[in-house]
């Protein structure tokens, strides 16, 4: 049997691998988030023209800094598989931990699933700019989750450095793009007369609704902490990866948006279904074009990939701690992955991305963050009262606390608005099945949950207890 | 039948081979270990011993 850890004092265990660093964390976080530069932000700009785009861009991208600094620091101390899930058992509570691996499961599942209709349309279209009309996207889908899901199944590294190399491909073809935009490669000048000339044509209202679709730059990039439990050494890297994969985001949105809207115009770019692409397109140039598409595909698979990383970790880690069945908590003998609940996802992904529309799934996966990123304000605030800075290490502190959960709260609100402007009945069925998962939980399920296991950081009581 | 049609029974035929590994792999492994092995991951051992949260 090989790579089982063996003492003489413990008895045999078999423990997720501790192999990744820095660049796969960072890998994580953007692999998951950059297919949002290449496609679904700018339903924003139709939403509410140029100027709500960029400042969509921006206010989201506020919320995701604070998102990332709150998370870094828990994270830093919370080195567990799970992420958030096993912030929320440890610094709130059981019910609320097994709503924020819901949150959790659903979010990165429906993203997958999201992701592969895309490589499908994405095959479509090159189909068609071929001459081949009818292209049956279903074993495209089918094959893209099927393969992730087999590279997640044998194993974090190669897994995460997969991800590694094609994030890098498809952030480099962006700054590519950009560059040979500024060098005069393109055929067509930007234009932003726009910006003067229609500022912002569905008033302030289309700004707040442009929020909505702002989220798709930057979200995901919480999916770092789900690499805890394998990072070498967890204090370090995951700061590091995260904060250099929110600031990668950054720059990444920014040149998205003035790229693409200096090319298109704002009413064509407002119902895009590939905008970088269609702006390489624009441009005229067909390696800028060749490279876009290759971009496109990468940022998708390694966002899928990334997912399939995500949510079995969070499931595999309810599993373990009897949330859920503990069939769910295996970890495979030789890869050291959570086998089982890499391939009970497989079919949940499968039925959500050949069953249904592609804006209800990115809408579930959204909403489903948004819960996730309102429980980190008070979860932050929580984790500040019960162990103050100078009771246990942290591996990064967050500057100007409560500052940026107040900030992350008042932007989760008006994005959850937003949403329910858009999608209200899903946000109301949504949070009905979130509901009626808690009380199964709580009358059903928690008996089962071995209470005193459950808190594993080696931390002093909390303060107040 | 162009390119094309030809990539749909490929990707078809590769989904098959990728979802039967996991499959096999997945019956030959809970067949071959006991479950008490498997499912003996436990959350923060090695945190316990090797990164103390000590100021």
């Amino acid at each position: 049997m090989a790579n089982i850890t063996t003492d003489a004092a413990k008895p045999e265990r078999l423990q997720l691998l501790r192999v990744l660093g820095p660049a796969h964390v960072w890998a994580l976080g953007v692999g998951i988030v950059l297919v949002g530069e290449y496609m679904g932000w700018n339903f924003a700009v139709g939403k509410g023209g140029m100027i709500a785009g960029l400042v969509a861009c921006w206010v989201a991208g506020l919320l995701y800094t604070c998102v990332a600094m709150i998370d870094s620091e828990v994270t830093s101390t919370v080195a567990a598989a799970g992420g958030q899930y096993a912030q929320a058992k440890h610094i709130v509570g059981p019910l609320m931990a097994f709503n924020v691996g819901l949150f959790l499961v659903m979010a990165y599942t429906m993203l997958e699933a999201a992701n592969a209709i895309t490589v499908g349309f994405l095959l479509d279209t090159v189909a068609g700019m071929t001459g081949h009309s009818g292209l049956h996207q279903q074993p495209f889908i089918v094959l893209a989750i099927m393969f992730l899901a087999w590279l997640n199944y044998r194993g974090v590294l190669a897994t995460l450095t997969f991800n590694l190399v094609i994030v890098a491909v498809a952030f480099t073809a962006i700054c590519v793009l950009f560059f040979a935009i500024q060098f005069g490669a393109s055929d067509v000048p930007l234009d932003f007369s726009a910006v003067t000339e229609e500022p912002l044509p569905y008033g302030w209202l289309g700004i707040v609704a442009a929020l909505h679709f702002g989220l798709w730059y930057y979200l995901g990039i919480e999916g770092t902490c789900q690499a805890a439990e394998e990072v070498r050494s967890p204090a370090r890297s995951l700061p590091y990866g995260t904060m250099a994969g929110i600031m990668t985001l950054l720059i990444a949105a920014t040149l998205t948006w003035y790229m693409c809207s200096g090319l298109i115009p704002w009413e064509y770019l407002g119902q895009a279904g590939t905008p970088l692409f269609d702006a390489a397109r624009v441009t005229g140039s067909v390696w800028l074009m060749v490279l876009l598409f290759i971009g496109t595909i990468f940022a998708t698979l390694a966002s899928a990939n990334g997912c399939i990383n995500d949510a079995s970790r969070a499931w595999f880690s309810m599993g373990r701690d009897r949330y859920l069945p503990s069939w769910f908590g295996a970890v495979h003998p030789v890869y050291r992955t959570p086998y089982r609940s890499i391939v009970f996802l497989v079919p949940i992904a499968l039925i959500f991305a050949l069953g249904a529309p592609l804006d209800q799934v990115v809408t579930f996966s959204i909403l489903s963050g948004l819960l996730g990123y309102t429980f980190m304000t008070f979860n932050m605030v929580m984790f500040r009262r019960k162990w103050p800075l100078d009771t246990i290490k942290r591996g990064y502190v967050h500057p100007f606390h409560p500052l940026p959960t107040i900030i992350l709260l008042i932007l989760c609100s008006t994005a959850f608005f937003a949403v329910f402007l858009g999608y209200g009945t899903q946000l109301i069925a949504m949070m009905c099945f979130y509901i009626v998962a808690s009380l199964w939980f709580h009358f059903r399920r928690y008996q089962y949950v071995r209470r005193g296991d459950q808190f594993t950081m080696p931390w002093p009581r909390p303060q107040g207890y | 039948m162009d390119i094309w049609n030809f990539l749909e029974y490929g990707a078809w035929a590769l989904s098959v081979v990728f979802g039967a590994f996991l499959l096999i792999d997945l019956i030959r492994v809970d067949t071959t270990y006991d479950n008490d092995l498997l499912t003996s991951s436990r959350e923060g051992e090695i945190e316990a011993t090797q990164e103390r949260h000590t100021i």
